[in-house]
């Protein structure tokens, strides 16, 4: 039987991670292969590298650490974080990326999310939709949460899907860094209505969060960052908790 | 020993490479015959679409190539199911190893069935020297739409509202549908178990 899966998310800046704190078990907590590494083998079923670096150097950068995560973790990886072009894509898939994300790049040029699935396949192409609930409905913002739209989020992930978008990783901006849960109602919609897997991503704060959204919101994966950085949920324990309450995981 | 991954237009090519050198061993891609024929053990890995990555491998005589191989072949993914004889995938006629059709998921009425399948599944019913010391049950990562039925020369099962074939084999060849390359410790031990044949 397919598993939800646990996807710990680590952002990348100048080749760094960002967040964390140090782990006893790993000597640089800000290197993200070794952090990367370490969820592995606590049984994270995937992970989500995102890169906030925004110098020239980026795609080199990027590029380099893809092959060096590719080279070390042995499950697979999803890279995003200012992808706008097939050539990045071409770049980042041929370094070792399992999956690239897109995001606002996708929502200015929808073409983006054809070219790839035909150039690439729809199964390494993640469409990522960050949105916030207000006036009655769950609206598209771009870049990072700063700028919105007027464009509702099941409308647009619907159509991503219809351009050959592989998977939706969902970040509810009401939710992302409360603690308070993930935002069930949106992550239910998406699921229940595309033939894609979904990824619930934002507000994760107890294990009884991932019990609802697998099993209310019917979320194929739920995705979270500092609960695990932070060492406040560990992986392992979760996935314990998980199946006692009945919810089909990989150990 | 020399292991050679043949090169084609088909993805994840890299990944594969990568878990050879986690390994210790020193995978070639190569689309070369001479490397190819050469080799101790072959890789035939791949994503991608079905009738793209066969005309690709007519045009350059490797579909036969690939057939008249003695050694060991493992074929991973899609390139387990052009190892089969053939797909609904753009109605590809296949490589013919494996007498076994491939066919597309369809979601049931009353169910709606995400395709692709993606994610980790577990793998039962394992007959074959590649599973030793990988216990029943174990959860390997799936990327594909299209699997291959069932049949005599099934080693492994996995359950998609139907169960597939989660890995086949016949002779000197061996193929599996997951990505072991992805497939954390017990992919790593197939891969390894491949190589020590």
């Amino acid at each position: 039987m397919l598993t939800k899966r646990i996807i710990p998310c680590l952002d990348i800046k100048d080749g760094r991670t960002v967040k964390g704190i140090n782990f006893e078990n790993i000597r640089d907590a800000g290197d993200p292969i070794e952090l990367g590494a370490l969820y592995a083998s606590q049984g994270a079923d995937e992970l989500v590298f995102l890169d906030i670096t925004a110098t020239n150097e980026r795609r080199k950068t990027l590029s380099e650490l893809v092959t060096r995560i590719a080279r070390h973790v042995n499950i697979p990886f999803t890279v995003g974080g200012g992808i706008a072009e097939v050539e990045d894509v071409n770049v980042l898939l041929q370094s070792g990326a399992d999956k690239i994300s897109v995001n606002t790049a996708a929502f200015k040029n929808p073409g983006l999310v054809d070219s790839l699935a035909r150039e690439f396949g729809s199964q390494c192409i993640v469409l990522a939709i960050d949105t916030r609930f207000e006036d009655g409905d769950w609206y598209v913002y771009l870049n990072g949460g700063r700028v919105k739209t007027d464009r509702k989020a099941f409308d647009w992930a619907k159509e991503a899907v219809d351009r050959g978008a592989g998977e939706i990783l969902l970040t509810s901006m009401n939710n992302d860094g409360t603690k308070q849960g993930f935002a069930l109602d949106i992550t239910a919609q998406l699921s229940q209505n595309l033939h894609v897997p979904v990824i619930a991503s934002g507000g994760a704060g107890t294990m009884e969060h991932f019990v609802d959204v697998f099993e209310k919101a019917q979320a194929d994966a739920a995705l979270a960052a500092s609960i695990f950085h932070y060492k406040e949920i560990e992986i392992p324990e979760l996935k314990t908790f998980l199946y006692g309450k009945g919810v089909n995981v990989r150990f | 020993m020399k292991t050679a991954i043949i090169k084609y237009n088909a993805g994840n090519i890299r990944s594969v490479q990568f878990a050879l050198d986690r390994l210790g061993v020193n995978g070639i891609v190569t689309d070369n015959p001479e490397e190819i024929l050469s080799a101790d053990r072959v890789i035939f890995p791949g994503v991608g679409e079905a009738s793209t990555a066969m005309r690709y491998l007519k045009e350059r005589n490797l579909d036969k190539l690939i057939t008249s191989l003695q050694q060991p072949v493992l074929g991973i993914c899609l390139g387990m199911q052009l190892l089969c004889r053939h797909s609904e995938e753009n109605d590809t006629p296949c490589l013919g190893v494996f007498d076994v059709e491939v066919k597309r998921f369809t979601s049931p009425v009353e169910n709606l069935l995400k395709i692709p399948q993606i994610g980790w599944n577990n793998i039962t019913g394992l007959h074959s020297v590649m599973f030793e010391h990988v216990p029943e049950n174990s959860y390997m990562y799936f990327v594909h739409s299209y699997y291959a039925a069932l049949g005599a020369d099934t080693v492994a099962i996995t359950n998609y509202v139907i169960n597939y074939s989660a890995a086949l084999q016949k002779d000197n060849f061996y193929a599996v549908q997951f990505h072991p390359e992805k497939s954390a410790e017990h992919g790593s031990r197939i891969i390894e178990n491949f190589l020590n044949l």
